[in-house]
């Protein structure tokens, strides 16, 4: 089976200039890799650098040392190491983020900013708020907020906007930060039984789920990110 | 992926006198990409740009421009006449203050009209469609098209600036602040306008900015200056989310949380 992801031996430390220079070590050596159709969860109390973890594999945060590799238009492409714009286009086709809060852009409403990522993959306006009209019915968004900028939603329905967003496109990775926090159990179940879509589809799913039932029902290989951090090791 | 640069810039230093303007800075630009230079004032953003745009001489340092005949041409060397060309047709240039790149006594369709006439069009009512569609698209009253910038709203006046430096379907966009000096509603209104033109038209902009959030709003990668040099620079959420260098990390721990 294809193994779209695969982080080798990745290392990560803050150095905090504005604290007299003091270095943080989050996480080091970290090596695994995810199959096509399987979800790995990032597993640990928090502060452990579960978060540090997705962040790096999206490339928000930078890489020490190490390899994240992933399989981008019929190769391999190092993200850790990427230019930007080589980031940006592995993010446009193959790789996709559920972050834990919407990153909201004045103006744009609920449908366009689910919409987009497909408008960048160049599908047409129509289709891609079709698609996106689709997707929110079933996280049960009411109808009257799809045309509103997402800045006034509550908590709940804005993450809702953000799933919505991070599930349109068919990328073959997809990151999950804690997706499911701010959802009530009906909504739950629908996020539930998109992450076994994505799976049948044959998506790399990594994700962060402190919902015991979740991570239940859509693990299937737990990752304990206590065995990457420095201090454990150096215990 | 487009695989060959727009702009090539080198080692560009300036100096004024003895006093450092910026100094080695080198990066390259592709199509459709869009830069922001942050920085503190003084830090040599303006001068960076104007640079970049032969609006200043660089002292040491080439930057070069991918022409539509698919030749890279120095843009120092580049004779007055074909350098003025470039500017009013595959470049604009957004000024903070837009009554620097808007002419406020004609009315604000001739303000847009002009760059079309530069560029050879002759025919009147083409050239009138033309300046309607721009105004329509920057959200400025078609029946205001008579009228002068100098009747305008500080953020009309900034938008008729946009639509002036775009009715001419330019590859390569500089704006220096081009929110700077309007107040939010008017900024967001105006960010959410040049994200979409930047994007439905496939622009590449180097946009000069102190606000970081316009930066993440707008930018795929940034430059983070200091003393006239770029100390820090990649993917701009990188640059935010994972910031290194010290002044970086005081910019970004500065912000104003709302």
């Amino acid at each position: 089976m294809a193994t779209p992801l695969v982080v080798s031996e990745v290392a990560k430390s803050f150095t905090m200039h504005l604290r007299d220079g003091v270095r943080l070590p989050v996480v080091a050596n970290v090596s695994f890799s995810v199959k096509a159709g399987e979800c790995v969860v990032l597993g640990g109390p928090s502060g452990v650098g579960k978060s540090s973890i997705l962040k790096m594999l999206y490339g928000n945060y930078g890489v020490d040392e190490g390899q994240i590799l992933m399989e981008h238009d019929g190769r391999l492409v190092n993200l850790a190491t990427a230019e930007p714009r080589m980031v940006l286009e592995v993010r446009r086709t193959t790789l996709g983020y559920v972050s834990q809060f919407l990153r909201v852009v004045p103006r744009v409403s609920a449908l366009d900013i689910v919409a987009e990522p497909l408008q960048a993959r160049g599908i047409s306006v129509e289709e891609a708020r079709e698609r996106a009209a689709e997707l929110l019915a079933k996280l049960n968004l009411p109808k009257e907020l799809w045309g509103l900028p997402p800045a006034t939603f509550s908590g709940g329905e804005q993450q809702r906007v953000n799933i919505a967003r991070g599930f349109i496109t068919d990328h073959k990775i997809l990151l999950l930060d804690e997706p499911t926090a701010s959802l009530d159990a009906k909504n739950r179940a629908v996020v539930v039984e998109l992450i076994a879509e994505k799976k049948a589809e044959g998506t790399a799913l990594v994700g962060i789920f402190h919902d015991e039932e979740v991570r239940d029902a859509v693990a299937d290989r737990i990752i304990d990110v206590s065995e990457f951090s420095p201090r454990k090791q150096a215990a | 992926m487009s695989a060959v640069p727009l702009l090539k810039v080198n080692d560009v230093s300036k100096f004024y006198g003895s006093r450092i303007g910026c100094r080695n800075v080198s990066f390259e630009l592709y199509p459709g990409e869009v830069l922001a230079i942050v920085g503190e004032s003084g830090s040599g953003k303006t001068t960076l740009l104007s640079c970049l745009s032969t609006r200043l001489m660089p002292t040491s340092g080439i930057v070069e421009y991918h022409m539509r005949d698919g030749q890279y041409r120095d843009l120092a060397r580049m004779a007055e006449a074909e350098r003025r060309f470039l500017m009013r047709t595959d470049w604009g240039f957004v000024h903070q203050n837009p009554a620097e790149g808007l002419r406020m006594t004609v009315s604000a369709g001739a303000n847009v009209g002009e760059r079309l006439m530069a560029i050879g069009d002759r025919h009147y009512g083409n050239i009138r469609a033309a300046a309607c569609d721009w105004l329509t698209r920057v959200e400025i009253d078609e029946d205001r098209i008579d009228d002068q910038p100098r009747a305008f709203s500080g953020g009309m006046r900034q938008r008729l600036q946009i639509a002036r430096n775009l009715v001419t379907s330019p590859r390569l966009v500089f704006m220096d602040e081009p929110t700077g000096g309007l107040d939010v509603s008017v900024q967001a209104r105006l960010l959410d306008l040049v994200r979409g033109l930047v994007h439905d038209l496939g622009l590449a902009a180097i946009i000069v900015t102190h606000d970081l959030a316009v930066a993440r709003l707008l930018s795929h990668r940034m430059m983070v200056m200091k003393d006239g040099a770029v100390i820090e620079q990649g993917l701009t959420d990188r640059v935010l989310d994972d910031p290194r260098e010290p002044y970086t990390q005081l910019l970004v721990s500065s912000i104003l949380q709302v």
